[in-house]
């Protein structure tokens, strides 16, 4: 494969969860093809919480989607927690495709966190958080159904944990796929735009359980408009746009000193 | 517009009581309706043609009731095996591979593209276009052979015909199943690990069912009535058959039709209960009756419950996602 760059064989640094390299990822082909990420490096720490800022259609949310496979890179290579991502690298070199099954596997270990929930709708909250312990690692039901309410009390539904999710607010359901997500222990936590589906004052309950979850030590990577959020949780906030990282660092320096003149523009616009 | 007949403890202190708009026409058109009813049962009951004596007398008959077993179990049977096929031409419209889309697109357009009566006398003539069945190796040797006639006896070849034929349609009542479902379904699914197996047992099917159990209950509904086509096999046991041999026997078809519409009736009677119960049950989560609804708590409970009850807005107003 011709795309991937010598950087693949870099050594991941030790303490870093996720480091991505040099990534491109194209959609369509031929006159069709649009170049959405176009060669992005990110390094993102155990235990750190980075933000990723940018205007809509600047990549952010493939970016995300491309850490955990739900899209398949075109180019440069993804590690997380030292695995590279959807490939296996024989002693030439030369990349083999995963099989689906190991993929799966992968994913497993990342959980993610969607805009529009997308909660099981034919199963209870309850249900929801048990589905993949009980059919990703087999877990028994009884011990699913442990962890679950331990989960579902976490972010402060316990009273809830029968309903349907058509029977709870927007928060209310974001919280349980944020449950969800943590039910199979992930290393690292995705959030691609957690609170923008949702009603101004549901904004915050959801909000605090990831911000509790920051404390906590999970690592994490949200993609936001939030910037209330960034400069308050975040270590590191990244600014992308038109498939690039234009500027990135704590966010006192990108939020408050920004550097570039786009992020100038488009934080004068969310602001 | 009045107040004064407004009991104490109305939450609504200027309750409205004023006259319905004056509609005669609604009072007339029932009464026309009415009379007309009764003069269409009262035919039915006085004419004496039908021989209702008759009717019930052969109600109860051996052979029709053999009949009705029968047509139960071409419905019920071939019903099965449409089903099962159905699911995998489903799913082969959709593969990645494209002769599996290739090869399921042709065996829909032949199968809905023919009369399903043409095909049932095809299939009562199988012995005479192929005599001899054989197991091998594909243009190669054979291992065992059959004459087709010991196989694929009338009843075999009427099964076959129904559930071939059936299979076309419910491939694409499963298929517009399938892709009624959110995309972001799987892609959640994904996102825990599931594999694919799972995602489509566990997430996708089961809300296919939703869509796909109304229109299956309406085919199974068809499917009984489509077996009194079997005759052209011929399969010569299943009610209409059964009915009307008796009823040329006796020169007394009329009596013999009643009791075959009858027990046609009463089956698809039954046959709608059960379609009612499965589709409460996977039309659970989903809003209307459900049996966790109506418990009144949460935004989703009892105060839009009585909204959506009242059918005067289209749109779930608490939702604050845009569907």
């Amino acid at each position: 494969m011709s795309v991937v760059t010598d950087s693949v064989a870099a050594p991941a640094d030790a303490t870093d969860m996720v480091s991505v390299r040099a990534v491109h990822k194209v959609f369509g082909h031929g006159h069709d093809a649009v170049h959405v990420l176009k060669g992005v490096d990110l390094d993102v720490a155990r235990g750190e919480v980075t933000v990723i800022l940018g205007p809509s259609g600047s990549g952010k949310s493939t970016l995300l989607r491309c850490i955990n496979e739900l899209e398949e890179i075109t180019g440069g290579s993804v590690v997380v927690g030292g695995d590279l991502m959807g490939y296996r690298k024989d002693a030439n070199g030369t990349l083999h495709r995963l099989h689906p099954k190991a993929v799966a596997k992968q994913r497993s270990r990342i959980g993610m966190v969607f805009q529009r929930f997308h909660l099981f709708p034919h199963m209870t909250a309850l249900e929801n958080i048990m589905e993949a312990p009980v059919q990703v690692r087999g877990l028994s039901k009884r011990a699913a159904k442990k962890r679950a309410m331990e989960l579902i009390e976490r972010v402060g539904l316990s009273d809830r944990m029968d309903h349907y999710p058509a029977q709870l607010s927007g928060g209310q359901q974001q919280r349980v796929a944020i449950a969800r997500a943590l039910a199979m222990d992930p290393e690292l936590m995705l959030f691609d735009e957690p609170t923008s589906a949702l009603d101004p004052e549901l904004v915050g309950e959801v909000l605090s359980v990831m911000q509790d979850l920051a404390r906590s030590g999970m690592t994490m990577i949200v993609v936001t408009h939030e910037i209330g959020f960034a400069r308050e949780v975040a270590d590191h906030v990244v600014f992308m746009d038109d498939g690039v990282i234009v500027e990135s660092g704590p966010p006192s320096a990108v939020l408050d000193d920004p550097q570039e003149q786009r992020t100038q523009d488009f934080l004068a616009h969310v602001l | 517009m009045s107040s004064n007949k407004t009991p104490a403890g109305d939450p609504v202190p200027n309750r409205i009581h004023a006259r319905p708009v004056p509609r005669p026409g609604r009072l007339v058109a029932a009464v026309v309706v009415l009379v007309l009813a009764a003069m269409a049962a009262n035919a039915l009951i006085t004419n004496e043609n039908f021989r209702w004596d008759v009717v019930w007398l052969y109600l109860r008959d051996i052979v029709v009731i053999r009949g009705v077993m029968w047509t139960l179990v071409l419905t019920f049977a071939s019903m099965a095996i449409a089903v099962v096929l159905a699911v995998t031409l489903a799913m082969m419209r959709r593969s990645d591979n494209p002769v599996m889309r290739w090869v399921s697109w042709v065996y829909i357009w032949f199968f809905r593209g023919t009369p399903i009566y043409t095909q049932l006398i095809f299939w009562g003539l199988i012995a005479v276009l192929y005599p001899r069945l054989s197991l091998g190796i594909p243009f190669g040797p054979e291992l065992f052979s059959f004459r087709t006639d010991d196989v694929i006896t009338a009843f075999w070849a009427a099964l076959l015909g129904l559930a071939l034929n059936e299979a076309a349609y419910l491939a694409e009542i499963v298929r517009a199943g399938l892709t009624s479902v959110d995309p972001g379904q799987t892609e959640a699914a994904k996102a825990l690990g599931m594999k694919d197996g799972k995602i489509m047992r566990r997430v996708v099917l089961p809300q296919a069912m939703r869509v796909i159990v109304p229109p299956t209950g309406n085919e199974t509904i068809s499917m009984l009535k489509t077996t009194s086509l079997v005759v052209a096999v011929p399969f010569t046991f299943e009610l209409t058959y059964a009915t009307s041999a008796i009823g040329n026997r006796n020169f007394l078809p009329i009596p013999l039709l009643v009791i075959a519409a009858l027990w046609y009736l009463l089956i698809t009677s039954i046959l709608m209960v059960g379609q009612h119960y499965l589709e409460r049950h996977y039309g659970r989560g989903f809003g209307t009756a459900t049996g966790r609804r109506g418990r009144g708590t949460g935004p989703g409970g009892g105060k839009q419950a009585a909204i959506a009850a009242a059918g005067t807005v289209r749109v779930d107003i608490t939702k604050e996602v845009t569907p």
